[in-house]
């Protein structure tokens, strides 16, 4: 039987009316169609930056996801959410309640704000280089999944006898310090369903080190910009070994590689650069995933089309079942959170252990 | 002080005010749904008490709301975990979820009610907040509410990048620049206009930046406001249109109510602008007695033995783990100063505070407990459910209060006896809405949306009825 590839959609890009994008109807239709076809999950691009001129504005990415999530039952929801402006206690609750509103099926796809308009928008800082501002991507992340691991699964005892709602000595300190932020905890918000929602990167074989360290420390999924099928299996391979050094059990990362798309027959509207890039039908963009799954080694694709609304029903109703002709992909959900999708096990907090000597 | 902030393009002014009163009806009650908080009068070891984080609870309780016509639902908020002793209080039900994402949450699963989020000043940046909040604004189709909390110690700063920043004496003038920023950036996207630019400079904040969404339903979340100092009125006449209040007997209530309307007039604001919702518990039985049983049951079971001596410690500053909870109080001095407690709010004079309850426990005989339980009593409405409506009635036509914002001691469930027995007879009595009669909860307020244009102009001034 072939290995079954993993698929996902970035929904944020563009093609949306701009009235419409301003209204939770049109993400919850987007969602929704996403879901009918089984996808592992969407991405939703999000920044403080102004937006385009052309655009009708851009919601906060949680918010939409947050809003979509009780209509939604199995598909996994990942905004991307920035680390330079935003404080990381903040980061790490919201996403934590996306996972408790959703049931486990949050993600965060990390990213940093380089740009000066966020940053006199903020008003906090001067923008900085961006190596640094991946270095406290890589602090914000620690912090985050410290603060979902600070509370034990099994803190809350409700032991009416002890008068105790909770085992205190299931709460921890994380006590993270570094050069940008000092974080005391524990959470405010118990451990979430999916114990710590996965964490994405985005980035191509040219990234700096601070998103590879950010990749092979912490990152559960790697979105993988790669133009050519020799330079993805190269770049996979390196991921890998780089997580395997970091101390990683082996088959915690999954490598999904980026595939700009555009299935409506329109030119021009693709990024440039290191992207694998299609134009065409969704036939032959089956035949292509087959091809690159198989020469490149990796887990699956994340489709970036160049329209959403346009491209993504073709996804649904002509590609996935192209795909699943071939036995390459799911014909239904056979788990409930965004981790039963990828195959990733729920990971066992940080100070579990600890405790358990200890007691 | 030098502050001042220019949005490049014409100014708008703040639109008509809403008249909720018409043809002598009868002064309209507002309710809203505070779901259960991380203290003690939450109820947990009750075999009905359900999941405090789960989203089914919220769900649950929001729907509640709306089937009772509430007003809006309300989250509060804490930001560290509290401590005693220099452990986490263990006692009370602790662990909730950010306020803003389960609201946005809640917005799926209601269709009018109002959603309020308490979030804190001092820890957050207005263009990131301005922008969440007019996210919800938007997801909500207009049904967005912000609790302006100026919490600011070093306890709770321990947890944010710039740690304790905050004088205790700057809190209300973050707070205040805080909400100028954020209304200038709510404003500056007309609906079918271009962005502009917002240039802010003052003592908190310097700021250049460019909306990333256009004016929202209701263009300002609602502005609730919690604080009781003097500072914290006047930032209420000045800025709100909602206070929650601590004040929620007949007598401090009027007192309240007239003190802070009085303050409106000098920000040129009429006294139906600001909207006074004190905080409450209640407890229902289908006779007087019944009542007065359970609440006296539900008293005990807020009040174990250990939250007693916790409560006791709090204003002693000293550990009295060795006390009997079914004995006199201590005979030693409270510490002044003491940091023993954290995350509370502040214990005040602790000596006369002290001195006071002695006399009490004295005079009628109480053990540390049954003082505790006459102590930390929070107002209540205890009665049946014709009495309770008529209290609740009376209360907001003499002005003790334009409505509250109900506290149920369980989860999720604490409000469907409320729901079911009280509603119908406020309807009844015409001084509770019967079905919404507007989207936004600007709309149930009746408070204007500023600026007088945009999407819901037409229902947002319209009046009531
Ligand atoms: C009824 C009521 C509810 C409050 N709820 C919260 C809350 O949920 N979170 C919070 O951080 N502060 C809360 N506060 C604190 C106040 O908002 C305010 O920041 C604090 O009381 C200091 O202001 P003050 O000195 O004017 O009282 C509450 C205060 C009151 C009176």
């Amino acid at each position: 039987m072939p290995r079954e590839l993993h698929l996902s959609v970035e929904l944020g890009r563009a093609g949306h009316p701009s009235a419409a994008a301003l209204t939770a109807a049109h993400w919850t239709d987007l969602i929704g169609l996403a879901e009918q076809g089984a996808l592992d999950f969407v991405t939703l691009e999000d920044s403080l930056a102004p937006p385009p001129d052309d655009s009708g504005g851009r919601l906060d990415a949680v918010a939409v996801l947050a809003r979509v999530a009780p209509l939604t039952s199995r598909i996994g929801l990942v905004p991307t959410v920035t680390t330079t402006h935003t404080e990381p206690f903040h980061t790490s609750t919201a996403l934590a309640t996306l996972d408790f509103v959703s049931e486990g099926r949050a993600g965060w796809l990390v990213d940093v704000s380089a740009g000066e308009a966020e940053a006199r928008a903020v008003g906090r800082r001067e923008p900085a280089p961006t190596p640094e501002l991946w270095a406290e991507a890589v602090d914000a992340a620690e912090v985050a999944v410290r603060l979902w691991d600070s509370w034990e699964d099994d803190a809350e005892i409700r032991d009416a006898a002890t008068g105790r709602f909770i085992d205190r000595d299931r709460l921890h300190y994380i006590d993270f310090e570094g050069p940008h932020f000092s974080v005391r905890g524990p959470s405010i918000v118990p451990r979430p369903p999916q114990g710590r929602p996965p964490i994405a990167v985005a980035l191509d074989v040219h990234d700096s080190d601070g998103r590879w360290a950010l990749a092979a420390g912490h990152a559960d999924v790697v979105l993988l910009d790669a133009g050519e099928p020799a330079t993805a299996r190269l770049a996979r391979t390196a991921l890998q070994r780089r997580a395997a050094e970091a101390g990683r059990p082996p088959g915690t990362l999954r490598v999904l590689l980026r595939v700009a798309v555009d299935l409506g027959g329109r030119t021009g509207s693709l990024p440039p650069a290191d992207t694998a890039r299609f134009t065409g039908t969704a036939a032959d963009l089956a035949d292509l995933l087959a091809d690159r799954h198989t020469a490149t080694g990796v887990d699956g694709f994340h489709l970036r089309p160049a329209s959403t609304p346009a491209d993504l029903p073709t996804v649904v109703h002509d590609l996935v079942p192209a795909l699943r002709e071939r036995g390459l992909f799911r014909t239904a959900y056979t788990g409930t959170t965004l981790r039963d999708h990828l195959g990733l096990p729920r990971p066992a907090g940080r100070y579990a252990r600890q405790t358990e000597a200890a007691r | 002080m030098t502050r001042t902030t220019t949005t490049t393009g014409t100014r708008t002014t703040t639109g008509t005010r809403v008249t909720t009163t018409t043809g002598g009806r009868r002064k309209q009650i507002h309710l809203a749904a505070h779901f259960p908080g991380v203290n003690n009068t939450t109820v947990w070891q009750d075999p009905d008490s359900g999941s405090q984080i789960d989203f089914s609870s919220f769900r649950h309780l929001a729907r509640t709301a709306e089937r009772g016509r509430f007003d809006f639902f309300f989250l509060a908020e804490g930001l560290r975990l509290r401590e005693r002793k220099g452990l986490i209080h263990d006692l009370d039900v602790v662990g909730r979820p950010e306020s803003l994402t389960v609201l946005n949450a809640l917005a799926a699963v209601t269709e009018h009610l109002g959603l309020a989020a308490t979030v804190n000043a001092t820890f957050n940046e207005p263009y990131e907040l301005a922008r969440r909040f007019a996210s919800l604004d938007h997801l909500s189709g207009g049904r967005a509410a912000w609790n302006v909390v100026t919490t600011s110690d070093t306890f709770t700063g321990a947890n944010f990048r710039r740690g304790g920043y905050l004088d205790r004496a700057d809190r209300y003038l973050r707070a205040e620049e805080f909400v100028e920023v954020a209304r200038a950036l709510w404003d500056s996207w007309p609906a079918d206009g271009a962005p502009r630019t917002v240039r802010h400079t003052g003592p908190q904040f310097g700021i250049t930046a460019r909306a990333t969404v256009p004016h929202s339903p209701q263009r300002h979340p609602v502005l609730i406001q919690a604080g009781d100092s003097d500072e914290g009125r006047e930032f209420a006449a000045r800025t709100a249109d909602v206070v929650f209040s601590r004040h929620g007997t007949l007598e401090a209530g009027r007192a309240f109510h007239a003190d802070v309307k009085r303050r409106l007039a000098r920000y040129g604001r009429q006294p139906d602008e600001l909207k006074i919702m004190p905080g409450v518990t209640f407890v229902l039985g289908d006779s007087e007695a019944e009542a007065q049983e359970r609440a006296a049951h539900l008293r005990r079971q807020q009040v174990s033995p250990q939250t007693a001596i916790a409560f006791v410690e709090n204003v002693w500053g000293r550990d009295l783990s060795a006390y009997d909870p079914d004995g006199p109080l201590p005979d030693l001095d409270p510490v002044p100063d003491s940091d023993v407690v954290q995350g509370w709010a502040h214990a005040g004079d602790r000596f006369g505070i002290a001195a006071k309850w002695r006399a009490l426990a004295e005079e009628k005989h109480l053990s540390i407990r049954e003082l505790a339980i006459e102590q930390t009593a929070r107002q209540s409405f205890i009665g049946t459910p014709a009495t309770v409506a008529a209290t609740i009635d009376e209360y907001v036509q003499t002005d003790a209060a334009d409505g509250f914002i109900l506290v149920p001691h369980l989860t999720p469930g604490g409000l469907d006896e409320f729901v079911d027995r009280v509603i119908p007879l406020l309807q009844e009595r015409g001084t509770f809405r019967t079905e919404y009669e507007g989207p936004t909860l600007r709309d149930h307020l009746g408070l204007a949306r500023p600026g007088g244009e945009g999407r819901h102009e037409r229902a947002a001034s319209t009046p009531a009825g």
